[in-house]
């Protein structure tokens, strides 16, 4: 078996220079959601996209499954371009790329029932005879720890947890390679978000699936991923291997992030080290010239504002966009 | 079925509360008429909160950790079909005191912020028209005063130019500046206690850490009490002094916040902490509470959390009282004595933050 992100195998998902841009409603200007993002996502891996809200992270999975057309770039699946696939082929090769969204509510039609709306991809993609499809379905309820009898029934009729897991199962039935996780567990209590997680990671093991895993709660993202990739107004700041970007993160935005969590830890052991930003994420209609987190970054200077940070390898596999990461008594450690 | 502690059950007699405390709840309880009949939300609340003192309320949705706010100052929805208890606040029983009590206290001595800043402002004021107005309804300031004042709260809740932003509408801030619009409005006539329902859930991290930083620094320079609802431990933890731990309605941990971490004594606080993903080791499988919360129309006798408590035992489906444990904690659950739970200690030694963490 291959190894989980073989970074030398072929990427499942190959993105170059990827733009996504929308146009105001006065139709007087475009912003770009998404501005100049390349990544590579590794069969087999999570990859977990951190950023607040408006960091572009919610349409970079979007362009992920061509829910949003790039403006510019590429994005390849296994190597291979869908949008220059005729549309019967293009049709048929989504269903290898899945999205789950945050709200279960809204995903699922309240007056269908549970296993109508499992089977509904499946009829849809035209899968097999009737009695296959339910098999199917059925098998997808089991995997995810849904109890058969929770098919006859409405959605109001189940709990957050419940519903997540039949949205789950649904994405399951037509056997992507990846699914985009959007914010999957943030609708969800404390108590069963854990469940959910030990879900995916399962899942993952016994049917070898690639996650995207978008999420603005970096305790989520840091214990499911295997690389974080950290944006900033449209734009990766730093990416890396979870414990090199939650352990030794070289960007001053991911340091603050990180300082910024609130952590249930009593008071003896929590740092005082806290770095709080000032001010807000600049508007995206707007954004600031060169380096994009100067106007709140501690430590810029006149080549941040001239000079967008190059993006660079400055440890094996760690990559991020600052002019002063690998100076000396940069970092606050 | 007698608890294994008799002697150190809260009689009703002696929940009279503490001589200093600024607020003491006793015996709370909400009931709502619904189709389905009367339904309990909260029941048997208890606590108290000294003057300048910050607790959190913590428990997951549905647990009435907001209810138990709003009732406080008697904001609580039409179908309300009976309040239980009392709320003693500084000689006032909020619980049973006339309307016109009430709108003297309500804004005045105790405020209150919610979540969403934008659907507490109304878009058709200025920020600065809406936070004068509270304090010239409850003061005698003139126009001009209390301008002054409005400029000066602005200043001290962090907006920056606030001679410009008073003159604002609300959809011309951000949602981090909207709710120190919000904290300046509920702290203008100096208020003793203000209650904070997720004040800061629908901001961004890096913002949420501002105003977290700035509750508690208004809290301590101003002598103002705070009481955080929230569903967040980390927020609890980074701003609060004590914790009270809801569950079902009901009250079943109260102590401080480095005792309820270090080493809680119910099992639903212990399971908290140990679901969360900051403690438990990287790509491991998390720790989870089985079940569910019962629904509040089939609630069970006895301890409401049985069902899905890896220590419960005959005898826990006798109804369980609010016990002493001793050095001002309390804990609804008979056996604290014999159990020994886990706390966050245990967990973040194997954890992704061990590495980010000063141990002393």
């Amino acid at each position: 078996m291959p190894m989980a992100g073989d970074s030398k195998a072929e990427p499942i998902v190959s993105v170059r220079d990827l733009e996504v841009g929308f146009q105001t409603m006065d139709r007087r200007a475009t912003v770009k959601a998404v501005d100049g993002v390349s990544f590579d996502v590794r069969r087999g891996e999570t990859f977990g996209i951190i950023g607040e809200s408006g960091s572009g992270k919610t349409t970079i999975g979007r362009a992920l499954v061509f829910l949003l057309k790039p403006t510019a770039g590429t994005i390849l699946h296994n190597g291979v371009d869908p949008q220059a696939l005729p549309r019967k082929q293009f049709q048929s090769h989504r269903r290898d790329y899945q999205i789950i969204f945050q709200d279960p509510n809204a995903a699922l039609n309240p007056r269908m029932t549970i296993i109508s709306s499992v089977l509904e991809p499946l009829e849809l993609a035209g899968a097999g005879t009737k009695a296959e499809r339910l098999a199917r379905a059925q098998d997808a309820m089991e995997r995810v720890g849904l109890p058969q009898e929770l098919g006859e029934r409405y959605p109001h009729q189940l709990s957050g947890g419940q519903k997540q897991r039949v949205i789950i199962a649904r994405a399951l039935t037509l056997r992507p390679k990846l699914i985009v996780c959007d914010e999957v567990v943030a609708a969800l209590d404390m108590s069963i978000r854990g469940d959910v997680l030990n879900l995916f990671a399962e899942l993952q093991r016994d049917l070898g699936l690639t996650y995207v895993f978008i999420t603005h709660d970096l305790s989520v993202v840091s214990h499911i991923s295997d690389r974080i990739a950290v944006m900033y107004l449209g734009r990766f700041v730093e990416l890396g291997p979870t414990e090199s970007v939650s352990g030794r993160p070289l960007h001053p935005y991911t340091q603050a992030l990180l300082s910024a969590e609130p952590l249930p830890l009593p008071s003896t052991m929590r740092s005082d080290r806290r770095i709080i930003l000032q001010g807000e994420m600049p508007s995206p209609i707007d954004p600031p010239s060169g380096c994009r987190f100067r106007t709140r970054c501690q430590y810029a200077q006149s080549v941040c504002a001239e000079q967008t940070p190059a993006w660079r390898e400055l440890e094996p596999d760690h990559w991020v966009a600052c002019h002063f990461a690998d100076r000396p008594n940069f970092s606050p450690s | 079925m007698e608890t294994a502690h008799p002697a150190e059950r809260i009689s009703g007699a002696a929940a009279a509360g503490s001589r200093h405390a600024l607020m003491s709840v006793r015996g709370l309880g909400i009931r709502f008429k619904t189709a389905q009949g009367i339904w309990q939300a909260t029941r048997k609340i208890d606590f108290d909160i000294a003057p300048g003192e910050r607790v959190g309320i913590v428990g997951e949705s549905g647990c009435g950790k907001t209810i138990t706010g709003l009732s406080i100052l008697r904001l609580l929805p039409n179908n309300l079909s009976g309040l239980d208890g009392s709320i003693m606040f500084d000689g006032v029983d909020l619980a049973s005191c006339s309307t016109r009590t009430m709108r003297g206290i309500r804004g005045r001595r105790i405020a209150m912020i919610f979540q969403e800043p934008m659907s507490a402002l109304d878009p058709v004021f200025t920020v600065g028209h809406q936070i004068a107005e509270t304090l010239r309804v409850h003061t005698n300031v003139s126009k001009d005063e209390a301008r002054a004042q409005t400029i000066d709260m602005l200043r001290r809740v962090g907006i920056a130019s606030p001679e410009r932003r008073i003159d604002e509408y609300p959809h011309q801030l951000s949602g981090g500046m909207r709710q120190r619009v919000m904290i300046a409005a509920a702290l203008i006539c100096g208020p003793q206690l203000l209650i904070a329902d997720e004040p800061t859930t629908a901001l961004d991290v890096t913002v949420q850490a501002q105003i977290l930083d700035l509750l508690r620094n208004l809290s301590e320079t101003s002598k103002t009490a705070l009481m955080l609802i929230t569903h967040d431990l980390g927020v609890v933890a980074e701003t609060c002094t004590r914790m009270i731990t809801m569950y079902a309605g009901e009250v079943i941990e109260d102590a401080t916040v480095d005792a309820a971490l270090v080493r809680p004594l119910h099992p639903y606080t212990s399971g908290l902490l140990r679901s969360l993903p900051h403690l438990s080791p990287r790509l491991g499988r998390l720790p989870s509470i089985p079940g569910r919360v019962p629904s509040i129309a089939e609630m069970p006798d006895g301890c409401r959390f049985r069902a899905r408590c890896p220590h419960a035992i005959a005898g826990c489906e006798a109804e369980q009282e609010l016990l002493d444990a001793g050095e001002g904690r309390k804990v609804r659950c008979w056996r604290f004595r014999e159990l020994d739970l886990p706390g966050a200690l245990q967990h973040a030694a194997s954890a992704p933050i061990a590495g980010r963490v000063v141990r002393q």
